[in-house]
């Protein structure tokens, strides 16, 4: 019987019924605390740090602050440093403040060649579904679970229901993956995956860069799907050997990792890649989002009232005329290598707009040290952003990068939920093209139309 | 964890669709490291708002999609923490959802319409074994995962059931376990 590629995963790591076993366990500092505590109280050992990593990102401030001592707010420094006690403790290996490989851990699971095609992993963050990028069964966990996985190695689970989107078509010219997957929520709304693992396919997928994947998978669950996943290919193989982590030869059973010809899916979804333009956020959660060219809407319910409200929009204002205070570049959706130089050729003999302040901040350590090389560092510093380092940052504000009350922030994370960025920031969410032509411009614009820096100043960048 | 029978009592009503965890929880009180305390922080922000209500009652009603975003369980911890015992809702993020029955918060998914009628008629008995869920002038029947329903009946530790699996895990470990990766060699 033909089978889908979550049923050729699933059925490799079922121990027993409803048990499932997990390839790969990522932790942080945020949702492990309670979870050590517990396995201590019933005196639980991890059964296999071997297969666990951590990493401190969440609350990590990105202004180079060398060791988790140094953490100025008291909070985050004791949460961090109780993940380097936990960790010390039961034997996890942990890159943490200081560490060449530290980042967020959606960023370096695949970077370190952990994230492998095939693999379960959990993490408990809800972006685990990034790592579905490679082909692997990714799903974020509560802390109730993160304590049964460290010390079972296992985790009590239903089969979820499968659903595939297909892509007919390719994206048009400026379009992206961040893009993509907005227009999917839009379209879709924010609970359309409930209770299912979404399966992304066709050219326009095929086509996206591994980083660009990852984009789209990330954001899986702003759809209410707790995993995304696209079937390996060359290119997914390519990217992933040669990392720390990846085998020395390339597993051939990875090549029958795909949804067979005829497999049954539970929901199936078309949506027409080519009428994707680019796409910005104007509400309170990811699914109230229109092209670039269009206005704020009507209000249609009393949620769109009370978002537009939030957000200090009239509908009918064209999308174009919104104004920023803020940009960030960075979060698990788009804060890596790919996602820098598409930004960085944007902005590349421009400056950020005045009044504006505009942040860039990599993913990881990694991926702050093979910009530098490439001499992005300077571009962005150039133009006026500021160049941090490595964390969570502002997607969340759990460290001290927040926006203030009422600051309107052009942002690549993936939440534009009330309060996330800061207690009444308002949020747009936008790729990071579209992020930084809105740092330089001081309002949104289409990509699409932005000139490179040569023709519109005459100079050569 | 407590076992749960029938949760009776008054209903909070909160009929606001797609509520997400950041309301639930905000982000600045993750950093606790323990996991009580937390319902004081319960909707921080919308409960400084004017005309905003929540009596600390057994059961909460909710609307659709309740507890979507993050997978932070301080959300059930601080619902708990709060009073609630129950949560009624047409239908909840997975994610939520699960971190609820892990900690003895029981989610309820009905129809709207029988939402509605609940959140009408002001109180409600949840009969777990039954499956049931009974209100002045009606009553309907909800679906949970027959293991889920048996381990929150009985109040067991997940961890301790599956510790009981140990041969079956050992015999995975040993006999279909995937090669690699492993994060210790790095």
């Amino acid at each position: 019987m033909p089978r889908t590629l979550l049923d050729k995963i699933w059925e490799a790591h079922e121990v027993a019924p409803g048990l499932l076993y997990i390839d790969l366990h990522l932790v942080h500092e945020v949702t492990s605390p309670q979870a050590f505590d517990g396995l201590r109280l019933a005196g639980r050992r991890v059964r296999r740090p071997d297969r666990t990593l951590a990493t401190a990102d969440h609350n990590v401030p990105t202004d180079g602050t060398p060791v988790a001592a140094r953490i100025r707010d008291e909070l985050s420094r004791v949460q961090v440093q109780t993940l380097e006690r936990n960790c010390a403790e039961f034997g996890i290996p942990l890159y943490t403040l200081g560490s060449e490989r530290q980042g967020i851990v959606h960023v370096i699971g695949p970077e370190l060649g952990l994230t492998q095609p095939g693999m379960t992993i959990v993490c408990g963050d809800s972006h685990t579904a990034t790592h579905g990028a490679f082909g692997a069964l990714a799903f974020g966990v509560g802390t109730s679970e993160v304590e049964h996985v460290l010390a079972t190695q296992c985790l009590v689970q239903a089969k979820p229901r499968a659903m595939r989107i297909r892509y007919q078509g390719r994206l048009g010219y400026g379009v992206g993956a961040k893009d993509l997957i907005l227009a999917t929520i839009g379209q879709l709304g924010v609970d359309a995956a409930v209770g299912h693992v979404v399966e992304y396919a066709g050219e326009a997928i095929s086509s996206l860069s591994m980083e660009g994947r990852m984009t789209v998978c990330n954001m899986t669950i702003e759809a209410g799907g707790r995993a995304g996943m696209v079937a390996p290919d060359e290119r997914t193989f390519e990217w992933v050997m040669g990392r720390p982590g990846a085998p020395a030869e390339l597993p051939e059973e990875w090549h029958q990792l795909h949804s067979d010809e005829g497999a049954r899916f539970d929901r199936e979804v078309v949506i027409d890649a080519g009428a994707i333009s680019p796409m910005v956020t104007w509400g309170t959660n990811p699914a109230m989002v229109a092209p670039v060219t269009e206005a704020v809407p009507e209000p249609t319910s009393e949620q769109d009232q009370r978002a537009l409200e939030y957000m200090g929009l009239e509908p009918g204002t064209p999308i174009e005329e919104i104004r920023l205070d803020r940009v960030f570049i960075g979060s698990c959706t788009n804060s890596r290598i790919g996602d820098l130089r598409a930004a960085a050729e944007v902005v590349r003999g421009r400056r950020v707009a005045s009044g504006v302040y505009a942040m860039v901040v990599p993913g990881s350590q990694q991926v702050k040290a093979q910009a530098e090389r490439e001499g992005l560092d300077e571009v962005f510093r150039r133009a006026g952003f500021d160049w941090r380092g490595a964390g969570c940052s502002m997607c969340l504000g759990m460290n001290p990068d927040v926006a203030a009350p009422r600051e309107r922030v052009a942002s690549t994370s993936n939440r534009n939920f009330e309060g996330r960025q800061g207690r009444g920031a308002r949020t747009h969410l936008v790729s990071p093209e579209m992020a930084a032509a809105a740092a330089i411009a001081g309002r949104f614009v289409d990509i699409r139309s932005w000139e490179p820096a040569t023709a519109a100043a005459g100079v050569r960048a | 964890m407590r076992a749960i029978d029938t949760i009776s009592g008054a209903v909070s009503v909160l009929r606001r669709d797609n509520v997400d965890t950041d309301q639930i929880i905000p982000k600045q009180f993750l950093k606790r490291v323990e996991r009580t305390g937390f319902g004081q922080f319960l909707f921080y922000d919308w409960a400084r708002e004017p005309g905003w209500e929540l009596p600390r009652n057994p059961i909460l009603l909710a609307g659709r999609n309740f507890g979507c975003g993050s997978s932070r369980e301080h959300a059930p911890w601080a619902l708990e923490d709060y009073g609630f015992r129950a949560i009624i809702a047409p239908s909840f993020a997975d994610i939520f959802r699960a971190n609820c029955t892990k900690i003895g918060l029981l989610p309820v998914a009905l129809p709207e319409e029988a939402c509605a009628a609940i959140a009408a008629a002001g109180r409600a008995e949840i009969d777990l074994a039954a499956q049931e869920v009974r209100w002045p002038g009606g009553s309907a029947r909800f679906e949970i995962d027959a293991d889920t329903k048996h381990r929150l009946l009985n109040g067991l530790d997940d961890i301790a059931l599956t510790l009981e699996q140990e041969a079956a895990i050992a015999a995975y470990e040993r006999e279909r376990e995937r090669h690699g990766p492993v994060t210790t060699a790095l």
